[in-house]
């Protein structure tokens, strides 16, 4: 076996070193009634067979490279540029872990620290942590902290948050006795009913969680909102698209005390939806709060700069059942990706690639504009999504377009009984002209 | 070690001194020693009530998080804000400037369970 | 005598922002052109961030050059011996980076129609049948993100069967002293009340206390074995036997699970929920800190209890379904950290049963090894045969004024990455050391030399230990200083 460097005989002088003959004496304290026998495996495969074995079911898979698809709701086809497989396929960056050892991982840390400078120039907030596991995650931590410290029970969640983000909560909550009310989003604009919302403000809200864009990829107009909520005692939460914010208003321009969402987009690519990245920001009031790994700059005893890990007793190895978080592994490797993809873009790159996907989806909107059948749910302004009501059904319409090679778009019947005919279509920067009028072209045509 | 005679002691090392019924809370030079730098304080909000030998407030060191008991109960009637800018206080001047909170005492009969500085001094001895 | 290098690599001390220099790009994007009229007009005001962010401006060599930099500042399995006790710093094939890039694999979007994506979700099927067969389990989720998230769904899976079997009052978690963190902190932040019991004499669950604390109220008793300590808790037979008498479940914490392979399964001691960390046994890159990937594997009674979705075969093709009625819901978004799922089923397919177990084996043999030979100059509490780590102590040592933190500084000096210090809290001045299968016996005797040396360092020359590092890009950082002025980001000087 390739990976294992002991030799025989290297098994044979360490086992006499310790006065054995035989493996088996050091594995005498677990019961004979329990010990295993073989493991039913298939025979174990050579580097070249194994690479065949997987290069044959990888090509079982459609991709995004080889088939046109339109598919986005929480996991976007960005561009992921070549200098970022090769940067975070460096060794050290990739067989570390995590940077307890200051002196021996400064690499690390400068690195982490660079990506919470990042995410709070991103979000407007002051603090940053490492990272958390996905965007769904990210805000049902940031909903236990507000739980915790407002010592309220009640969370309000926009009905146009991600589906997947609000099951994700109720599971988290389902151990405490917290308690979540949805809040009915506006039928014309697919914006959050503000009336609604501010009916159900009361003295038991912990929290209230906003997604802009949301789900419908509509940007979310949330003036005044950050301000109810604060008067009623609760915290606010907002999850925005991260290059979104190379153009529209960031957490802390609505008011957030909370930014937490999914980093995918920064660099990450596909991979059938994992690992994700949840970034997860606060203000500085919530500090010794927020859950996870938090980098901080010091000195070294030469009086050089340095970064070490640091407010760790806030963390589960030495609070322990105290902690603000169980957490531990985080998303480290997806951090400093999503750290390349933000340097490389720069200031003037995140604006440019926030409104090549505006221009995608004002392209598409105005194109399906023409189209007799197709019209749209809402009236509103969308980053790179948009809900369209189809004449039908959208599974046959669906169904009719993969006949011609294409990934139309996700029906969300299922998601959002109310809308029977919506498809939910995304146009990242990486569709061409060419895609998206191929795109309308066909659906003009089923 | 530094143990003022004028004090009233804890077993869990926290240190008292009485003005009436305004009672001045901080930790003991041997707590700060053990706990070594102090790096926050967590204090405790004004106005809150507190029971003797419940945890009121937390002091954090670079690795851990110690519980401070309140010694008598109480409601909180002022807190070192101090400390907020400057924790090492505690370490600095435990007995002084790094005192922690107040409170008005509410049980009086709870003074008669504290330790006097040679009780105190006698435990910590045997600690060590 | 081991040679202390006497140079280093020097920080590059910038921060990417003190790079960055007005009117430089790092990527080329494509030109915009799609619609005629303004695209500004689209915006409401009110919508409009009003300052761009203060992102860094820098070209594409200056980043590569800045990262690539930054990873020469650091140690990983590649550069240097890791022996960080409980994290199983192994080997990381590169066969398998290899496959987890394949397009096939890299470029599917988690909502796409199942028809297209058959080979992916066979994969993960057949790695979830490996899993319980490696575990005997009966199945597993392959949600959780770390081992961490596989314990709180551990937690809510065992709130959920309490409940349906009407038994909500179960609200007490056991864990023993020994315990990694992360497993009260997963119990305490689902809710539960989190009991502590205290370690015997032999390091191990002392069965007359489980008998004490058990009882109606137990929802759970959470374990590691091996233990933290390195040790088999070879009383685990009965002790399952006694906390399914009570009506409590049996939680395994796998981190230790690269003891085991091939010699005993969670399944067989009796575990009704067991976590695994493939970060660590099953060899996928810890990356730094994650991602990890933490499936979490059932009995059959339990099975109706994992999140949705689960992953089935029916008539010839593989499905993503939501599970049963009483699933706990959805843990994550969408279906895990599949990059790392996938190296995980590489490593198995390339091991295979026999391979599996030779890497317990050696990982234990290695451990067995370094333990002697490092008892010599150090105390190693509980000096049995251990398992795949072992923990010594520096009390020793702590006499002439040297702590565990010195010496694993002073490791670096000598080209190791330190062991895990000051766990578990039961030793003083805690050595946790996990070598690993992956390591020539030429680098066991290196380590073992420098552990030695440095021990007579600390008898001899005391000041070199509690000074160390010497040789680092930075010397010891002030942590004090840090916590007590927290600077979490850059600011942009005015």
């Amino acid at each position: 076996m390739s990976y294992l460097p002991l030799t025989s005989s290297d098994r044979g002088a360490m086992l006499a070193s310790l006065g054995l003959k035989d493996i088996e004496e050091l594995f005498r304290s677990i019961p004979k009634s329990i010990r295993s026998k073989e493991y039913d495996l298939p025979l174990p495969a050579s580097e070249l067979e194994l690479v065949n074995e997987l290069e044959a079911l990888a090509a079982q898979n459609r991709t995004s490279k080889t088939t046109l698809s339109f598919l986005g709701a929480g996991c976007y086809d960005h561009y992921v540029p070549a200098i970022i497989p090769h940067l975070i396929s460096r060794g050290e960056f990739l067989t570390a872990y995590t940077p307890y050892q200051p002196e021996a991982s400064q690499g690390l840390l400068q690195t982490i620290y660079e990506y919470q400078s990042l995410i709070t120039a991103l979000t407007g907030m002051d603090v940053s942590n490492a990272s958390h596991y996905d965007g769904a995650t990210s805000v049902a931590e940031a909903v236990l902290v507000s739980i915790h410290h407002t010592q309220r029970k009640k969370v309000l969640l926009a009905r146009t948050l991600h589906p997947d983000y609000r099951q994700v909560i109720a599971t988290y909550l389902k151990g405490g006795d917290g308690e979540i009310k949805e809040i009915p989003f506006d039928k014309a604009t697919g914006s959050i009913d503000t009336a609604a919302l501010y009916k159900e403000l009361s003295n038991d809200v912990a929290a209230v969680v906003v997604s802009t864009p949301n789900f419908f990829g509509v940007m979310e107009d949330l003036e005044g909102l950050a301000e109810r909520v604060h008067e009623s005692g609760a915290l606010f939460i907002v999850s925005s698209h991260p290059l979104s914010l190379g153009l529209f208003r960031t957490p802390r321009e609505w008011g957030a005390d909370f930014a937490c969402g999914e980093g995918q987009p920064l660099g990450l690519g596909l991979n059938f939806g994992g690992p994700l990245l949840g970034y997860f920001a606060a203000t500085n009031e919530f500090m010794r709060k927020i859950p996870g790994r938090i980098v901080g700059l010091t000195k070294d005893n030469r009086g050089q700069r340095a970064f070490v890990l640091t407010l760790q007793t806030r963390e589960q190895h030495i609070r322990r059942e105290r902690a603000a978080s169980n957490i531990c592994s985080n998303e480290a490797l997806c951090a400093l990706t999503a750290s390349i993809y933000l340097s490389a873009l720069g200031k003037c790159g995140l604006e440019r690639i926030a409104r090549l996907n505006l221009e995608r989806v004002q392209y598409l909107k105005e194109k399906i504009k023409k189209l007799k059948h197709f019209s749209f749910y809402f009236s509103s302004t969308n980053f790179n999504e948009c809900l369209i009501k189809c004449p039908t059904g959208p599974k046959k319409i669906l169904d009719a377009l993969r006949g011609q090679g294409i990934i139309g778009g996700l029906d969300v019947s299922s998601y959002y009984p109310e809308f029977p005919d919506g498809l939910l279509v995304c146009v990242t920067e990486t569709k061409t002209k060419g895609d998206i009028d191929k795109f309308v072209d066909l659906l003009s045509k089923v | 070690m530094d143990i003022p005679r004028d004090l009233k002691y804890t077993k869990t090392h926290e240190w008292i001194k009485r003005d009436g019924t305004r009672i001045r809370i901080g930790i003991t030079e041997y707590a700060q020693k053990e706990l070594s730098d102090v790096v926050f304080v967590e204090l405790p909000k004004l106005g809150q009530d507190v029971l003797q030998g419940r945890a009121a407030c937390v002091v954090e060191s670079v690795k851990a998080a110690s519980d401070i008991y309140s010694p008598l109960s109480g409601k909180v009637v002022a807190v070192n804000k101090d400390l907020e800018l400057d924790p090492a206080l505690v370490n600095k001047d435990p007995y002084g400037r790094g005192w922690i909170f107040d409170i008005s005492l509410s049980k009086q009969e709870e003074i008669n369970s504290l330790l006097d500085a040679n009780q105190y001094d006698t435990l910590i001895h045997q600690k060590a | 005598m081991y040679q202390v290098p006497t140079q280093s690599l020097t920080m590059d001390e910038k921060l990417i922002f003190e790079k960055s220099k007005p009117g430089k790009e790092g990527c080329s994007l494509p030109r915009e052109g799609m619609v005629s009229s303004g695209l500004e007009s689209g915006i409401p005001p009110s919508l409009k961030r009003t300052a761009p962010p203060v992102l860094p401006e820098v070209s594409e060599p200056e980043i590569v050059r800045h990262f690539t930099n930054l990873s020469r500042c650091n140690m990983g399995v590649d550069t240097n011996f890791y022996p960080l006790g409980s994290c199983t710093m192994k080997y990381n094939p590169r066969v398998n980076e290899t496959i987890a890039q394949l397009s096939g694999f890299r470029d599917i979007h988690p909502l796409q129609p199942a028809d297209t994506t058959q080979g992916m979700l066979k994969l993960l099927y057949e790695l979830e049948r490996h899993l319980s067969l490696i575990c005997g389990m009966e199945r597993f989720t392959l949600q959780p993100a770390a081992g961490a998230h596989g314990e709180l769904c551990g937690m809510m899976l065992v709130r959920a069967y309490h409940k349906k079997h009407g038994n909500g009052k179960r609200k007490k978690v056991i864990v023993p002293d020994s315990s990694h963190g992360t497993n009260p902190a997963s119990a305490a932040l689902f809710g539960f009340e989190v009991v502590v019991v205290p370690s015997n004499e032999r390091g191990r669950v002392d069965r007359g206390t489980l008998d004490r604390v058990l009882n109606d109220e137990t929802a759970c008793l959470m374990m590691t074995n091996p233990n933290t300590l390195g040790l088999f808790e070879d009383e685990i037979v009965p002790i399952a036997k006694l906390t399914h008498e009570r009506g409590g479940l049996l939680y395994y914490d796998g981190a230790n699970l690269n003891a085991c392979l091939g010699k005993v399964r969670p399944g067989d001691m009796g575990f009704d929920i067991v976590h695994l960390n493939l970060h660590k046994t099953f060899s996928t890159p810890h990356g730094g800190g994650g991602p990890g990937s933490g499936p979490v594997g059932v009995s059959k009674e339990i099975v109706r209890f994992l999140p949705s979705p689960l992953i089935a075969f029916n008539k010839g093709c593989y499905t993503l379904e939501d599970s049963s009625p009483d699933s706990i819901g959805r843990l994550k978004l969408f279906h895990g950290n599949i990059g790392v799922l996938v190296r995980a089923y590489a490593y198995i397919r390339s091991m295979g049963s026999a391979g599996l177990a030779q890497a317990s084996e050696d990982a234990v043999l290695s451990a067995n090894y370094l333990r002697n030979k490092i008892s010599k100059a150090y105390d190693v509490p509980y000096n049995d045969f251990c398992m795949h780590e072992f923990v010594a102590s520096a009390a020793r040592q702590n006499l002439k004024g040297v702590h565990a933190g010195d010496i694993a500084k002073r490791l670096i000096d000598y080209g190791f990455h330190p062991p895990t210090v000051y766990f578990p809290l039961i030793v003083k001045e805690a050595l946790m050391i996990e070598p690993t299968e992956t390591e020539p016996k030429e680098t066991l005797e290196r380590f073992i030399e420098a552990m030695l040396a440095i021990a007579k360092e600390a008898e001899e020359n005391p000041d070199i230990v509690k000074k160390a590092p010497h040789t680092t890009v930075v010397g010891r950082c002030d942590e004090v200083l840090a916590a007590r002025e927290p600077t979490l980001c850059y600011q942009a000087p005015k």
